[in-house]
């Protein structure tokens, strides 16, 4: 016996040594110029015209580049395949100069190139999820994409074949910046021509960012090397980088602290308390929004008064500190602060008065007021907003709820059927603009879930829509969302969000966190 | 027995045939579709996507599309993942799961049935105690909790391992021992149970009495007497340990990441990409329902008590 357990003693000492050395070796070759990211989703698709995902938005930094990319510090439009561009005094027109760079496999990249690749993403038989993005915003992109109108009717045109014009359904003054996302992405059509059902595969994908596809194993792991033949491929720092696909937080963020990935993107709500004293956690005030939709036909939140009692009776500044917890501001608007736009003030918290407007909608002490269901998707962090909220106004307005809680996908069918009194909801920026948070609540807007519906908003925000960029514009703008939020209280606004990264910036130079949290590959270097 | 292997295969399809349309009308009858999305798409093109992917079409005419699609071998293609059909995505995933599964079979059958030996033979000794102790703590604690102890102990402390990853990546090997341990153990401890079990119900009997009797060395009657009887129980539990692997395969592909088709099962569903969950649910069923047809074989053919009719 004693021989037995010497024996299984020794296996196991040899065992664990050269696993130890194994990985010790695996780690050596990982380092030099690799960044390895956890990367949640496993991508949809490297065919930017059929993604619409932040996973895929990640890679689409390394492997495409548009007319313009976005600069890494304040995401702001920065020169890509275009070198320059000027808009015209009317706001409605933008001519871009383009300089000459190829695809990876040396084809030239012109103008013609961009009338092709937008195109194709506006054309119904593609079927891209997003075309609704080029469609709003360039003149006649939505008839052709909705087959009313043929593809001569879309306001773009090669003047040469490096001079490309947009001309814009009005005067878009976050314009440029949208064309930084991969909505107006091109794509290489001498390779899709020749493989339709593969080019995306690495042996066959060309590509024009800073890197080229190398490795794809779904679910396991998708890697790019550096393109040899990008225009500033000088200024590209990294040799590789790695995205590796988890949804499950935990996995992930397990990933992180044991060193295996070198940026997380996001942080598990239960481990929130854990990393915030750490150097490497980085926060960033984030363009979103976490709301509550009333579905405004459906009693008791029809009436403007229990709608207004409900969002005076909850206390956001403790939801922001004990809830949620990693700094997100309390939210009495619609729009996060930005940039030359000041947001509604919203009615603000007042209890006194919530009791009041209550007992005015005929609910003194919240006696007869119907059960108030909310509905959220299944994830730990709706949960405990839910059953903050559930506690405070049943506290403080005498109202029960009921919390219905339902699957992803489940909850969407609900929301959009109107199928609910309140409803859980966020909202993250596509541009850096207020619109982006206000033009989906105009009447029978496909979004609009919850019916709200008021003229004088829908023609502020149709008026907004065709105004020249400055403070009028941005004054016609609030003035809707004061109607929206602080006249009807469409919604009920919790709080403005952060985006919450791990990684370590003493090791990863030209990584910054930002408004968008979009974050270029392109410039990220070893120190 | 061959008619018996026959009659038991040609019956097999119409189990399948089940499968297929109950989970083809079950994952239809899900709220919400494959193209929702937070961002509401405009009418228009939520149509063309519809039109695209067949849709638009009453739910029968789909289902008999899909059915004479899969009998070309063609699953059709995913909802969700764009750049590949159904196919592909299983046969690039179908080998790991299956490497991971048989494995972590082998692996518990050989220890299971060592450890069973072990304690039967010593049976009322530590080293008794100590295996089904050990079986108990298999049999009790679900894998998805054992993945992460495990994960947290030798990857994040001891540093052993890595806390998730596949062979073909940076860590090598060294990712399989956690996934290996965790989708064995649950089986493993059955098995060493039903073995000491088994060996020592058969120990008793008459038969071995005679054979000691007649001065037979113990390793002869184990190995020549004992065995062949006590791992009958032993085989007959293999289906349901196959199919033990296959559902925790799921739990502990998400939490190693192995690059298996568990990872598309689940994800699909959440999804709703329809033509990928019944892609593996079709394999999933295949497999199950082939392994139980040859278990019954093998057992049929251990155990004479077994009539083929």
């Amino acid at each position: 016996m004693k021989k037995i357990c010497l024996f299984i003693l020794i296996i196991s000492v040899l065992f664990s040594a050269f696993f130890v050395s194994c990985k010790k070796e695996a780690e050596e070759k990982g380092g030099g110029g690799e960044l390895v990211v956890w990367n949640q989703a496993e991508p949809q698709s490297l065919d930017w015209h059929l993604i619409e995902g932040v996973p895929e938005h990640r890679i689409y930094y390394s492997l495409g580049e548009g007319l313009v990319s976005s600069d890494p510090e304040t995401a702001e439009p920065v020169p890509g395949v275009a070198e320059s561009w000027e808009i015209d005094p009317t706001g409605t027109k933008i001519t871009f100069k383009l300089r000459k760079t190829t695809w990876s496999d040396g084809v030239p990249i012109t103008a013609q190139t961009f009338v092709d690749s937008w195109l194709r993403i506006l054309d119904p038989k593609t079927a891209a999820p997003y075309a609704w993005f080029p469609g709003d915003l360039i003149k006649g992109a939505g008839d052709f994409m909705e087959g009313t109108a043929g593809p001569e009717s879309v306001g773009i045109r090669a003047v040469d074949d490096y001079t490309f014009e947009v001309t814009l359904v009005g005067a878009m003054p976050a314009a440029v910046s949208a064309m930084s996302h991969y909505a107006f992405a091109i794509v290489p059509l001498h390779k899709i021509k020749e493989n339709p059902d593969s080019w995306t595969m690495p042996e066959n994908y060309v590509g024009n960012g800073p890197f080229v596809l190398d490795e794809w194993k779904p679910q396991e792991i998708l890697s790019v090397k550096k393109n040899d033949k990008y225009w500033d491929k000088k200024n590209v720092k990294l040799d590789r980088v790695v995205y590796i696909p988890t949804d499950d937080d935990n996995v992930g963020f397990n990933m992180y602290l044991n060193g295996e990935v070198d940026w997380a993107p996001e942080v598990p709500l239960e481990q929130l308390d854990a990393v915030k004293l750490r150097d490497d956690y980085v926060v960033a005030p984030y363009l979103g929004v976490y709301y509550y939709i009333f579905q405004v036909e459906k009693p008791p939140v029809n009436d403007v008064r229990v709608r207004k009692a409900l969002s005076m009776a909850l206390d956001r500044k403790t939801l922001v500190e004990k809830v949620t917890a990693a700094g997100e501001t309390a939210g009495y608007s619609m729009v996060p602060p930005m940039a030359g736009y000041d947001p509604t003030p919203g009615i603000g918290e007042d209890l006194a008065k919530a009791k009041q407007l209550l007992a005015e909608a005929g609910y003194p002490d919240g006696k007869g007021f119907p059960k108030l269901e909310i509905l959220y998707n299944t994830s730990d962090r709706h949960l405990k907003i839910a059953e903050f909220i559930q506690e405070q106004w049943e506290k403080n307005l005498g109202i029960k709820c009921e919390l219905v809680n339902q699957e992803w996908k489940t909850y969407l069918d609900t929301r959009k059927q109107g199928e609910f009194m309140v409803a859980r909801a966020g909202w993250i920026a596509d541009y850096p603009d207020p619109s982006t948070f206000l033009d989906m609540f105009g009447s029978g807007k496909a979004m609009n879930g919850g019916k709200y519906s008021n003229k004088e908003f829908d023609e502020l925000i149709g008026k907004a829509s065709t105004m020249k960029p400055g403070p009028e514009r941005f004054a016609a703008l609030r003035k809707a969302e004061d109607i929206f939020i602080t006249q009807d209280q469409g919604v009920m606004p919790i709080y403005h969000y952060v985006s919450q990264s791990m990684i370590d910036t003493t090791k990863w130079g030209g990584w910054y966190p930002n408004a968008m949290d979009w974050h270029p590959t392109k410039t990220i270097y070893k120190k | 027995m061959t008619k018996y292997i026959i009659r038991r295969f040609i019956g097999l399809f119409p189990t399948i045939l089940v499968i297929i349309t109950i989970s083809f009308f079950i994952i239809r009858a899900a709220p919400g579709g494959p193209f929702d999305s937070e961002k509401t798409l405009p009418k228009q093109i939520q149509e063309n996507i519809e039109k695209k992917y067949h849709l638009d079409e009453p739910v029968i005419k789909q289902y008999a599309r899909y059915m004479l699609s899969i009998i070309r071998g063609d699953l059709g293609p995913s909802y969700r993942y764009k750049d590949q059909d159904v196919n592909y995505y299983i046969a690039k995933s179908i080998p790991n799961s299956l490497f991971l599964g048989a494995i972590s079979m082998i692996i518990a059958v050989v220890f299971g049935i060592t450890a069973g030996m072990i304690s039967a033979l010593r049976q009322n000794t530590w080293i008794d105690y100590l295996s089904m102790s050990v079986a108990v703590i298999g049999i009790t604690i679900p894998l998805f909790v054992t993945g992460p102890v495990l994960v947290y102990f030798f990857a994040m402390k001891l540093n052993w391992f890595p806390t998730s990853g596949w062979i073909t990546g940076r860590y090598g090997w060294t990712t399989l021992v956690l996934p290996v341990i965790t989708l064995s153990f649950n089986n493993f401890a059955y098995i060493a149970r039903l073995t000491r079990a088994s060996i020592l119900e058969i120990m008793r009997s008459d038969f071995i009495r005679t054979a000691r009797a007649k001065g037979l060395k113990t390793s002869v009657i184990l190995f020549r007497h004992v065995l062949k009887g006590a791992m009958l129980p032993v085989v007959s539990y293999l289906g349901p340990a196959f199919s033990a692997v296959l559902t925790g395969s799921v739990v502990v592909e998400t939490i190693f990441r192995v690059p298996g088709m568990g990872k598309f099962f689940i994800q699909s569903a959440l999804n709703r990409d329809y033509t990928l969950i019944l892609g593996t649910v079709i394999v999933y069923s295949v497999i199950l329902v082939i392994m139980n047809f040859i278990v019954d074989i093998v057992y049929a053919y251990l155990d004479p008590r077994i009539s083929y009719k």
